[in-house]
C-alpha cells in the first residue's frame, strides 16, 4: 500500500510522519507440521509471516530419521538391499537400482541384457507410478481432488504389475546385485502392454481436467520460482531442476541400463516455475510410456537371454569405492560405497534427491503466500523417508 | 399494519425453533457422550509440536481496509434496493438519476483501486 | 384464526423436517455425486445403496467426545455453532415452494411467512452466517482457527455485496422485493434469460458465500488445516456441517426462485405436473451444480480470490444493472 504521510502528535509537537507506519504488522510465527495435511508426511516447515507474506522460512527435517546409512555398515551387501526400498517407499525399484548399480561397479559385474532391459522397464513404471503420486497429492494440496482418484487408479494397475513380478506392490526389492530376482512372468508382457497402451489416453484426461484451468494455471504459473542457476547452486536435481531449464538427465549423461539403446527424449521447460516442473513431469510419464514399450518389444523378441550375472555366492567386494547414480524420479539419486573386502559395506552414503530438493524450498517460496508454500512443496515432490533416511 | 407485523409471526416461531434445535442437540450430544479430558487432548492445533507462541495475533490491517470498502459499498447498495424496486414507474428520472449516483461511486471505487486497497500485497 | 395456527403449525413442521432431510441427504449426495465424479461408487454399506449413512453419520456424530481445547473462549466457543445453523432455518421460511394449494377447504398458500420484503429479509439473515465463522475462529484462540475466521469474514463480506448487487436486476424487472411476486414476474420468461450476467455473479458469489471450492478458501484444509473448525469436535463440529448443507439448501432455492422461474414449468403444456416438482427440481439442479463445480476444480489463492470480487464481479454487477435500467428504458418508452 502507499505510503500516507500526514501530522502525528508525539511528545515533541506535531511531526510529519508516516502514517500507515504503526500499522505494518510485526511478523508471526506460523508452524506447518509434522502434523499437517499437505507437508507430504512429517516434513516441518516453520514460516516468519508478515501478513500473509513470507519472509523467512526454516525446514526441520529429521522425523522419520530411521540411520540406514550406519545401518549399512552393520548388514551384508544382499541384506541392505531391502532397505534401501524404505528411502523413497514409493518408488522402491529405483533405490534398489542405485544401490546394485553401485555394488556392481565396486565388484565389477557385467549384468546381461535381459535383465538390463528388464531394470529400465521397471524403473520406468515405476517413474510413472511415482509422478501419478505426485501429480496425485500435488492436485489434492491445490484443491483438485477428483485427480487424486483418477492418478491411483492407474497407479494401482502399474502396482498389480510389480505384484505380478515379484510379489510385493510397495516395498518391491526386486532387484539383485548382478540381475534381477526371478525372470518375468507369463502374461506379464501382454498386461504390461495393456497398460502403456491406454496410459496416454489417461494422461490426456488429466490434462483436460487441471491443463486448462484458469485457477490451476492462476495458481502455479509464476508460482515458487527458481532460476536454473540457483538450482545447480542448492543441488536441486530431476524434474525439478529440468523445469527451470537445465538440460541433466543423468540417463543421458551418464547412461546406465539400456537407456542408450531406446529412444526417448528428455523433458525439458523454461518456466522455473510450479507449471513448469508440472509440465515436465506430465511429459516424462509419456516418455517413461515410450520406453516402457520399446523394452517390452525386445523382451518379447528375446525371451532366451539370462536375467541374473553368475555371481559368488557370498558378495566380497574387493577394497576400494564406487559411486553410482542413476535418475530417480525425484532426481539424482547416488550411492556412495567404500569397501573394506569385507561382506559389509566400510560406509555407504546415500545422495538422496529429496533431501537436496528440498533446500530450494526457502529459496522458491521467498516473498510468497502460505498458499505458494503447499504448491512449492508438491511441486519439488518431496518423500520424507528418502529426506531424513 | 397489523398485517405486516403478523407476517412475521411464523418467523419468530422459526427462530425458536431454529436456535431451540440447535441448543438441544448439544444439550442431548452433551449428556450422552463420554467424556475424558487430559491436558495434551486439549491443547490447541500447533500441528503436532507445542504451541510456540500464542493463539492471539495481530490482524493484517488489510482485513480492516477490507471492512471500510465493504461497509461505503454496502451503504450503497443499500441505497439502491428501493430504487430498484420503483424503477419502472419512475423511468427516465430514475434512469439518470441512478447512473450519475453509480458514476459517483465508480470514482470512489477507482480511487480506491488507484490507491492500491483491492491489492492484496 | 384456529384453523390459521394449526395450518401454520403444520407447516413450519413440514419445512423443518424437509430442510433437516435435504441437509441429511445433501451430504449423502455430497459423497455420491464425489465418488461417481471420481470413478467410484460411494458409501455403500449403511443401508441400500448407502441411504442410511446420513444416520450412521448423525449418531457417530452425536457418540463421539467433545474436546474444549483448554485455551477457548468457552462461552462463545459453544454459541458459534448454534449461529451456524439458525440462519438457513430462518431463512428457508420465507421461501415459496409452490403456488397455494387447496386443502380440506383451507387455501394454504405454501410459504410459512409470505413477508413483502422477503429479498431484503434473507440478504439480512444470510449475512448473520459470518458471525459463526468469525466467531468459532475467534473463540478457538488457536492460529489456524483465527485466521481461516479472518479470511472467511473478508471474503464472506466482499462476495456479500456482489451476491446484493447481482439481483438488482431481478428485483427491478419485477419491481418487487416479495419473492412470490418475483415468480409471477417470471410467467413467461425467466429471469435466468434477460438476466444471465445476473444469474452468473450469483451463482459464483454463492459459491463464495457457501465457502465451497473453488472459493473453499477459509477451511482450505492444504494450508488451514481445518480453518475455523479445526478445534471443534463432534456435534459442535457437525453444526457446522449442518449450516453449511441447510445454507446451501438456500442459496439453491434461492436461486430458483430469483432466476429459475420458481414453481413455473418451462413450458406451458407441461402444467398439468404441480409447481411444487418443478420447484424441487430446479432447487436441486443448482444444488447438484454445486457439487459438481466443487469436485471438478482446483482452489483459488487468497488474493485471487479477494481481487476477482473486488476487481471482476463488483464492477460487472454494477455494469449489469445499468444495462439493465438503459434496456428496460429502450424496451418501454422508445
Amino acid at each position: 500500500m502507499d505510503e500516507i504521510r500526514g501530522l502525528v502528535v508525539t511528545e515533541e509537537g506535531l511531526v510529519e510522519q508516516d502514517l500507515m507506519r504503526d500499522t505494518l504488522t510485526k511478523e508471526m510465527w506460523v508452524n506447518m507440521g509434522p502434523q499437517h495435511p499437505s507437508t507430504h508426511g512429517v516434513l516441518r516447515v516453520v514460516l516468519a509471516l508478515e501478513g500473509e507474506r513470507i519472509v523467512d522460512t526454516e525446514i526441520y527435517i529429521g522425523y522419520l530419521h530411521r540411520g540406514f546409512e550406519k545401518f549399512a555398515e552393520s548388514k551384508t551387501y544382499p541384506q541392505f538391499l531391502p532397505i534401501t526400498d524404505r528411502l523413497d517407499y514409493i518408488s522402491a525399484h529405483a533405490m534398489n537400482y542405485g544401490y546394485v548399480l553401485a555394488v556392481e561397479k565396486l565388484m565389477g559385474i557385467e549384468v546381461p541384457l535381459r535383465a538390463k532391459y528388464i531394470r529400465t522397464l521397471m524403473a520406468e513404471l515405476t517413474r510413472i507410478s511415482s509422478h501419478l503420486l505426485w501429480l496425485a497429492t500435488h492436485a489434492l494440496d491445490i484443491g483438485a481432488m477428483t485427480v487424486f482418484l483418477y492418478c491411483f487408479r492407474e497407479r494401482e494397475m502399474i502396482l498389480d504389475l510389480f505384484e505380478m513380478v515379484c510379489g510385493a506392490r510397495l516395498t518391491t526389492s526386486y532387484f539383485r546385485i548382478g540381475g534381477v530376482a526371478n525372470d518375468l512372468p507369463d502374461g506379464f508382457i501382454e498386461k504390461c502392454r495393456e497398460f502403456c497402451n491406454i496410459f496416454p489416453q489417461k494422461a490426456k484426461d488429466y490434462d483436460d481436467l487441471i491443463l486448462k484451468n484458469r485457477i490451476w494455471l492462476a495458481r502455479t504459473i509464476n508460482v515458487a520460482n527458481i532460476s536454473g542457476e540457483e538450482g545447480l547452486n542448492l543441488g536441486l536435481s530431476g524434474p525439478s531442476i529440468r523445469g527451470s531449464g537445465v538440460k541433466w538427465d543423468i540417463r543421458v549423461s551418464e547412461p546406465y541400463g539400456v537407456y542408450d539403446k531406446v529412444e526417448w527424449e528428455m523433458a525439458v521447460e523454461d518456466g522455473c516455475d510450479v507449471y513448469a516442473r508440472y509440465l515436465v513431469r506430465l511429459k516424462e510419464m509419456r516418455e517413461s510410456c515410450k520406453i516402457c514399450q520399446q523394452c517390452l518389444d525386445f523382451l518379447e523378441k528375446d525371451d532366451s537371454g539370462e536375467f541374473r550375472a553368475k555371481v559368488p555366492k557370498v558378495i566380497k567386494p574387493p577394497e576400494g569405492e564406487a559411486y553410482a547414480c542413476v535418475e530417480a524420479p525425484k532426481g539424482e539419486l547416488g550411492f556412495y560405497i567404500v569397501s573394506d573386502g569385507s561382506t559389509k559395506p566400510y560406509r555407504l552414503k546415500i545422495r538422496a534427491p529429496s533431501f537436496a530438493n528440498l533446500m530450494s524450498l526457502p529459496k522458491m517460496v521467498e516473498g510468497a503466500l502460505v498458499a505458494d508454500v503447499i504448491a512449492a512443496i508438491g511441486s519439488i515432490d518431496v518423500v520424507l523417508g528418502e529426506v531424513d533416511r | 399494519m397489523y398485517h405486516a407485523i403478523s407476517e412475521y409471526v411464523p418467523v419468530l416461531i422459526l427462530l425458536a425453533l431454529a436456535v431451540g434445535f440447535g441448543v438441544v442437540t448439544l444439550l442431548v450430544s452433551f449428556l450422552v457422550r463420554p467424556n475424558d479430558p487430559y491436558p495434551d487432548k486439549l491443547s490447541p492445533y500447533e500441528c503436532g509440536i507445542d504451541p510456540f507462541t500464542t493463539g492471539k495475533l495481530q490482524i493484517p490491517v488489510r482485513f480492516f481496509v477490507i471492512v471500510m470498502l465493504f461497509l461505503l459499498f454496502d451503504v450503497e447498495a443499500v441505497f439502491m434496493y428501493p430504487w430498484a424496486a420503483v424503477y419502472k414507474k419512475i423511468g427516465w428520472y430514475g434512469f439518470v438519476e441512478m447512473f450519475l449516483f453509480i458514476v459517483i461511486l465508480l470514482v470512489g471505487y477507482i480511487y480506491a483501486w488507484a490507491k492500491g486497497a483491492l491489492e492484496w500485497e | 384464526m384456529l384453523a390459521l395456527v394449526v395450518i401454520t403449525i403444520v407447516k413450519l413442521l413440514v419445512l423443518f423436517a424437509f430442510t433437516m432431510t435435504c441437509v441429511a441427504y445433501g451430504t449423502l449426495a455430497e459423497r455420491k455425486v464425489c465418488g461417481h465424479i471420481q470413478d467410484r461408487i460411494g458409501p455403500c454399506y449403511c443401508g441400500p445403496r448407502g441411504l442410511l449413512q446420513p444416520l450412521a453419520d448423525g449418531l457417530k456424530l452425536f457418540f463421539k467426545e467433545d474436546i474444549t481445547p483448554s485455551e477457548v473462549d468457552k462461552p462463545v466457543f459453544i454459541l458459534a455453532p448454534v449461529l451456524a445453523v439458525a440462519p438457513p432455518l430462518l431463512a428457508i421460511g420465507v421461501i415459496p415452494f409452490g403456488e397455494s394449494i387447496t386443502l380440506f377447504g383451507h387455501k394454504i398458500p405454501l410459504v410459512v411467512a409470505d413477508v413483502n420484503v422477503a429479498v431484503l429479509y434473507l440478504f439480512a439473515v444470510a449475512s448473520f452466517s459470518v458471525y459463526s465463522i468469525v466467531l468459532g475462529g475467534w473463540a478457538s484462540n488457536s492460529k489456524y482457527p483465527l485466521l481461516g475466521g479472518l479470511r472467511s469474514a473478508a471474503q464472506m463480506i466482499s462476495y456479500e455485496l456482489v451476491l446484493g448487487l447481482s439481483i438488482m436486476g431481478v428485483i427491478m424487472l419485477a419491481g418487487s422485493f416479495s419473492l412470490t411476486d418475483i415468480v409471477h414476474a417470471q410467467k413467461h420468461w425467466w429471469f435466468v434469460l434477460t438476466q444471465p450476467l445476473g444469474f452468473l455473479i450469483y451463482i459464483v458469489a454463492a459459491t463464495a458465500e457457501l465457502n465451497r471450492l473453488p472459493f473453499d478458501l477459509p477451511e482450505a484444509e492444504s494450508e488451514l488445516v481445518g480453518g475455523y473448525h479445526t478445534e471443534y469436535s463432534s456435534m459442535k463440529f457437525a453444526m457446522f456441517f449442518l449450516g453449511e448443507y441447510a445454507n446451501m439448501v438456500v442459496a439453491s432455492a434461492v436461486g430458483a426462485c430469483l432466476f429459475l422461474g420458481g414453481w413455473n414449468p418451462p413450458f406451458a403444456f407441461l402444467s398439468f405436473i404441480p409447481g411444487i416438482i418443478w420447484f424441487l427440481i430446479k432447487l436441486f439442479f443448482i444444488f447438484f451444480t454445486l457439487l459438481w463445480i466443487r469436485w471438478s476444480w482446483p482452489r483459488l489463492r487468497y488474493d485471487q480470490l479477494m481481487t476477482f470480487s473486488w476487481k471482476y464481479l463488483l464492477p460487472l454487477s454494477l455494469l449489469n444493472i445499468v444495462a439493465t435500467a438503459g434496456v428496460m428504458l429502450w424496451m418501454h418508452r422508445i
